[in-house]
């Protein structure tokens, strides 16, 4: 039976659906996320993975590391295998159970957008998570939509660097009209539990947005995993926030906010950046904090 | 009110004049589904309309997934299959195509889902008239196909379709006609509820999403394990072989119809067998007959199961005739006949085989009449060699 527990802090060290035998890298936000997540949620989940790092993180047949029923499905197909394994739970009188995509970058901005954007229109009683590591990491480092400007991939090499900003993943899910959006990362975990028990007892699409440090892709130390991350945030370039039916909510603010080359210069992917890219990625920055400051400050009137 | 709507309130066996498409929502309804998803398309759209009503309604208590593709159509229905819920959708066509990576994704999922594909030319040119190219085309994805010949058979035929899936543990496609069955009116027997239940169990698979029994389906697999797999879904597909016979005699004592793995019809003594699918079969007979009558010894053999492929039934149908004459309306570019192509395959081992004339006729919807038949069956009877290339009967200058 599911556990009842005072606060998410007394949750991190309680029930574990993740089990040993994982096959992610030494500091990837990927996996650390996912056992977050299910501490949020519980034991009454079911997954479903696109094509994305965590084919291969969660083991090999005949292994599973999670404690949980999972379907793996075609790259493109995330949230309406969600939308199917949900219409037959309803008719199985297990409504209550959560429904849960768990679609990286690749599989959410670029190739997955068209069912997700189908399902969010339906608004499907499902959570659609995006574990975002900036790239296609599993199969070597190629650009996504979801790639920030300035950065190496292997498809955006030095002389190449990706010259378009990341997509606006919440933009486009608030145009859906879906009832719960945020994003969170593995740097603030109380944070990211907290959200997940929340989008658990929200009816309706719910999108949830993972910042997901990749050391391998982001060409950093695996040591340095949770540092890095927390400066995407304190730099402003990844904000903290929630949208719950159009209303914002700032959840972390710096106190003081730290440049943005100093997020860029900790990653080995922005070495090739000049001084005016991350001039303009600081502007770009700016703006977009400056917005979102502004809408959860009227989202308050 | 649209006009096919008075079609659906019956709930008792009754017969009525219904089209191809309103046969299968019948079929649907009847086979108690679930979870239905499907996208519109010419010609199969009337099925999407007929079930949306059904539901609206609650003739059908099913839920229908709305869906912005029809790839995300199979897919969902992957899901609510892998749940455990009985599923249901639909395609023709560019729709098929679309779903070709999750066709291949629902047979080794060894998911009992059926579909129905009217048959639809493939683009380009845009046309939306009969040709069996779409699902010809999909013949390596595991499914299990059956072509039909009338409305009757189509109802019919997903109601066994589901009965087969869910013993053997692979998806059914069930294929018939655009426009010629889709979009034609035919004495249709729609059969009671009780008498349909009887004859398919509730679904409930040995394993499925469930909290209480976590496991997990389709994940990374090695080359340990994989080829293995493989084989199974091949051994599971040969065994509607023997699975079909048997849910063919029980379907008949129920409801007196009869769905022979292939069907021969006046093929005793016969020198020259036309083989072909779909409603071409019905145009043959009429020419059989006339051939007959003129003391020509035709028969036709009308090929219903194309996966798995009935080689040996086919071998017992076509083998002891001098000629086989194979009509396809389809055409795989650069081979001919796809039926040909898997018939002489079938006839291969046999000693004293049959000399095969591959035939094409009819792509893109073009009329083939009982005139184009007899044609073909004396252009065929005065060829002393079948030649290497296809006869592309009624082909334009």
């Amino acid at each position: 039976m599911q556990k009842i527990f005072a606060s998410p802090r007394e949750k991190m060290v309680g029930e574990e659906l993740v089990q040993p035998g994982m096959l992610s890298c030494q500091g990837c936000g990927a996996a650390l996320s996912m056992k977050l997540a299910l501490k949020g949620l519980g034991e009454r989940t079911i997954i479903i993975i696109p094509a994305s790092c965590w084919g291969v993180i969660i083991g090999a047949y005949p292994f599973s590391s999670l404690r949980v029923p999972v379907i793996h499905v075609p790259f493109e197909t995330g949230a309406v295998v969600a939308s199917g394994v949900k219409a037959a739970m309803d008719i199985r009188r297990e409504a209550d159970v959560t429904v849960m995509t768990w679609a990286g970058d690749g599989g959410t901005y670029d190739i997955g957008l068209q069912s997700l954007s189908g399902a969010a229109e339906r608004n499907e009683d499902i959570l659609y998570v995006c574990y975002d590591n900036e790239a296609y990491m599993n199969t070597g480092i190629q650009r996504s939509s979801a790639t920030p400007l300035g950065a190496w991939t292997t498809t955006t090499p030095a002389g190449a660097l990706k010259e378009e900003p990341k997509k606006d993943m919440e933009k486009i899910m608030l145009a859906h009209g879906v009832p719960y959006i945020a994003t969170a990362s593995v740097a603030y975990p109380d944070d990211l539990v907290r959200k997940f028990e929340k989008a658990k007892d929200i009816k309706g699409t719910r999108f949830l947005h993972l910042l997901s440090p990749c050391p391998p892709g982001w060409r950093i130390e695996a040591a340095k995993s949770i540092a890095v991350t927390r400066m995407a945030t304190q730099s402003g370039v990844f904000p903290i926030y929630e949208i719950e039916d159009g209303t914002y909510r700032m959840n972390i603010v710096p106190a003081a906010m730290i440049p943005v080359e100093d997020y860029l210069r900790s990653q080995g992917r922005f070495g090739d950046m000049s001084e005016d890219m991350m001039q303009s990625v600081q502007e770009q920055v700016n703006g977009r904090w400056q917005e979102l400051l502004a809408q959860a400050e009227g989202s308050k009137k | 009110m649209a006009p096919h709507r008075q079609e659906i309130k019956e709930a008792v066996p009754v017969r009525q004049v219904i089209k191809g498409n309103i046969a299968v929502s019948h079929g649907v309804r009847l086979s108690r589904v679930k979870v239905i998803s499907a996208y519109p398309i010419t010609p199969q759209t009337t099925i999407v309309e007929e079930l949306s009503e059904m539901c609206a309604t609650g003739v059908l208590d099913a839920k229908f997934i709305k869906v912005e593709s029809e790839h995300s159509a199979l897919a969902a229905v992957v899901g609510s299959e892998t749940a455990g819920v009985r599923s249901f959708t639909a395609t023709s066509g560019q729709g098929l195509l679309l779903m070709h990576e999750v066709l291949h994704w629902a047979a080794g999922a060894r998911l009992p889902i059926v579909l129905t594909n009217v048959n639809r030319a493939v683009a380009p040119g845009w046309n939306i008239w009969a040709d069996q190219t779409d699902s010809a085309s999909q013949r390596d994805t595991g499914w299990i196909q059956i072509y039909c010949e009338s409305n009757q058979e189509v109802l019919d035929s997903v109601i066994m379709g589901y009965r087969l899936a869910e013993e053997v543990l692979l998806p059914v496609m069930v294929i018939y006609d655009a426009f010629f069955l889709s979009h034609t009116s035919e004495v249709v027997d729609i059969p009671e509820v009780s008498e349909v239940d009887a004859y398919l169990p509730p679904f409930e698979p040995e394993y499925r999403l469930d909290v209480r029994d976590p496991r997990m389906f389709g994940g990374m697999m090695s080359p340990d394990y994989y080829y293995e797999g493989r084989y199974v879904m091949h051994r599971s597909s040969r065994d509607v072989l023997h699975v079909y016979p048997r849910m063919c005699r029980e379907f008949q004592e129920r409801f007196e119809r009869n769905y022979d793995l292939c069907e021969r019809y006046r093929t005793e003594d016969a020198d020259l067998i036309i083989m072909t699918a779909g409603t071409i079969s019905s145009v043959c007979r009429i020419a059989v007959d006339r051939a007959r009558e003129a003391g020509k010894r035709v028969g036709l053999v009308k090929l219903r199961l194309f996966r798995p492929v009935p080689d040996a039934h086919w071998r017992d149908a076509l083998g002891s005739a001098a000629r086989v004459a194979v009509i396809d309306r389809n055409l795989s570019a650069g081979l001919g006949g796809v039926f040909a192509s898997e018939v002489k395959n079938a006839l291969f081992p046999l000693t004293k085989r049959p000399a095969v004339y591959s035939v094409i006729a009819g792509l893109g919807g073009r009329d083939v009449t009982p005139q184009d038949v007899t044609g073909i069956i004396d252009q065929v009877l005065g060829a002393d060699d079948p030649g290497e290339t296809p006869i592309f009967w009624g082909l334009r200058e």
